[in-house]
């Protein structure tokens, strides 16, 4: 069950009696502007009240709306769109979408981790969880991109990369492996947004990136809220106090460096507007193209190395722990 | 050869007054073996070729010819997220210090393997269940940075559960700044061998440990990206007991070679002999003193 989902549903009520007497409203054989005033009041009570500071929980339940953009509503805003696909060994993945695309007369290399809108896609789909063929189609892709020259964007949206007997067997430890080389090593500029969900290695395999984008409300951990707290309290049921020790939310990330920019959303999450997240989302990342791409490909390189490079802050601890202990 | 000085000083020998302490069970076949033959044996079950997860200092032991110059056990974890489960995160890392007699998840330092000057990396599964945080992130990510300075071949020996969740998205960069490294390393030229050990899952098997030129497994590992218990779960029915072992990767065909503990050494001569192109002297001038900065 999805918090947000249950607790919009007041909101939602609410929202379509206030619309019937709009449109009553409009034929004019009533006058209810102050009881329409009267609604719209409550309505933007409740949904402060609601949205106004999400809990890290509330934040996990927003990055998994039903309804929250996925990969290709974002994909789809662009100018130009030509689709790849496979991994030229053993299948295409349909939880991965890339190829060629153009974002503001550039051309660029995007990749996507794409859930399903309902349930039928999201069984063609395995919910966005990659398997092994997708981690490889990923790589290739980025290879190419480091090969023509153009860009390579990514849209993150996963729980985590596919856990299944077939996965193992194709090696997913590698398939990420190879993933994460290749984005190190490409000679072209690199900009992730995470949309949604960001989980763990699965994500991190489209994630490392120049530039990172988190929209407001996605989340980023490096263990699903249930799996930690399965894994350190043996009791799946303190995802909740699990979501908040993990330090999943955009600031947080943001305070530790480990993202560059947060996109904001508006008050009760992306899907209310999605049109104007999306156009922000893609207005960030062209920016963020703009100012790597101005760089020489050493200095990228370098950037890159170094901006890794610095996470950890071990100087700091060391110094801590010398003082604890 | 006589144990060498840092050895005798850090590894954790059981009192033999303590009867209890001279015999230890199989975990495998529950055999009841005398612990100096089990240690005589490089820790493998005479009876069933268990082969018990090793003690990162008994590891270098078999495998180092002499000295072995130890870097980056200066750099000791913090707290960063404040973290509090079941007991305080700093409360864990002063249990596994007691258990381990280390400072954290790995050791690496530098030294001769047959003739060989190498970087060496091991993990240990008994700080942690080796698992990566932001000081094995850097102590690894150290040790191949200085590989590449010195022109050296690295060796890394995993043993992991993955990423350690109570450092959070720290611990998983851990796996973007090391593969940097490896990246670096590999593309100065130099030669990167990864054995995997029992255990080696998650964010260490999906970074470092499944991009080196070789890859190697001792007999019996365990390893995977998916913890077994979270894949049953999720197809909901007991997984074959060979899935996801040495044997069944080499089967598929992730990794090189299976190799058995007494038998690692040579293997392991042999992979740097092909490499490197014959034996190299241990020359003095490349293992200097070594400060970590």
């Amino acid at each position: 069950m999805n918090v947000i989902v249950e607790r919009e549903k007041g909101l939602l009520e609410l929202e379509k009696r206030i619309n019937a007497l709009r449109s009553l409203n409009a034929e004019q054989t009533l006058d209810l502007a102050a009881e329409i005033a009267a609604l719209e009041e409550k309505y933007g009570q409740l949904q402060r009240e609601i949205f106004g500071s999400m809990s890290p929980w509330e934040k996990v339940n927003m990055s998994r709306h039903p309804n929250r953009p996925v990969s290709s509503d974002f994909i789809s805003e662009l100018d130009a769109f030509d689709e790849l696909h496979g991994d030229r060994h053993f299948r295409d993945d349909p939880a991965i979408i890339g190829g060629f695309a153009k974002l503001n007369g550039r051309r660029i290399i995007v990749i996507g981790q794409q859930r399903g809108r309902d349930t039928k896609e999201n069984l063609r789909r395995n919910f966005g969880m990659v398997t092994p063929e997708g981690y490889r189609k990923v790589k290739r892709l980025i290879d190419l991109g480091a090969r023509l020259g153009l860009p390579v964007v990514s849209f993150v949206d996963t729980k985590g990369a596919d856990p299944g007997i077939s996965s193992e067997e194709r090696s997913q430890s590698e398939a990420i492996a190879q993933c994460l080389f290749s984005l190190t090593v490409a000679r072209v500029p690199t900009v992730a947004a995470i949309i949604g969900e960001g989980g763990s290695g699965g994500a991190l395999a489209l994630a490392l990136a120049d530039h990172v984008i988190m929209l407001e409300n996605s989340v980023y951990s490096v263990a699903s809220p249930e799996g930690c707290a399965a894994i350190l309290w043996g009791d799946a049921g303190k995802a909740e106090e699990a979501a908040a020790r993990l330090k999943l939310t955009s600031e947080d990330l943001r305070n530790f460096g480990i993202i560059d920019e947060i996109v904001a959303e508006p008050l009760g999450g992306a899907h209310r507007e999605p049109a104007a997240v999306i156009a922000s989302t893609l207005k960030a990342v062209s920016a963020a193209l703009d100012r790597l791409s101005a760089k020489a490909v050493e200095q990228l390189i370098d950037e890159r190395y170094a901006k890794y490079r610095r996470m950890g802050r071990w100087e700091t601890q060391s110094r801590e722990m010398a003082a604890v202990t | 050869m006589p144990m060498p000085e840092w050895l005798r000083r850090r590894r954790a020998e059981p009192e033999a007054a303590d009867e209890a302490a001279l015999w230890t069970k199989c975990p495998k076949c529950s055999e009841v073996l005398y612990r100096r033959d089990l240690i005589s044996n490089l820790f493998v079950c005479p009876r069933c070729k268990y082969h018990f997860r090793l003690n990162a200092f008994d590891r270098i032991s078999m495998l180092i010819d002499g000295d072995f110059v130890e870097i980056g056990n200066d750099v000791l974890p913090g707290d960063p997220l404040g973290w509090v489960d079941k007991k305080t995160y700093p409360q864990k890392l002063a249990a596994d210090r007691e258990k381990s007699q280390l400072s954290e998840g790995v050791v690496c330092g530098f030294g001769t393997l047959a003739g060989f000057p190498i970087a060496l990396g091991v993990m240990d599964f008994n700080f942690r269940g080796g698992t990566m945080g932001t000081v094995v992130g850097e102590r690894l990510t150290v040790l191949l940075e200085m590989a590449r300075e010195r022109g050296l071949p690295c060796i890394i020996f995993s043993a992991s559960g993955g990423a350690r969740m109570e450092e959070g998205m720290l611990a998983l960069m851990q796996m973007a700044k090391t593969t940097a490294a490896v990246a670096r390393l590999m593309s100065a030229g130099n030669y990167f061998i990864s054995v995997l050990t029992d255990p080696t899952t998650g964010g260490v098997a999906a970074s470092f440990a499944f991009q080196a030129d070789v890859i190697v497994a001792e007999a019996r590992a365990m390893i995977g990206f998916a913890g077994r218990r979270v894949i049953e779960q999720t197809i909901r029915q007991k997984l074959p007991e060979n899935f996801q072992t040495a044997e069944f990767l080499l089967e598929k065909g992730h990794i090189d070679m299976v190799v058995e503990r007494s038998q690692m050494k040579p293997a392991l001569m042999r992979l740097l002999d092909y490499g490197l192109g014959g034996r190299k002297e241990p020359a003095e001038q490349k293992i200097p003193e070594l400060v970590v900065t």
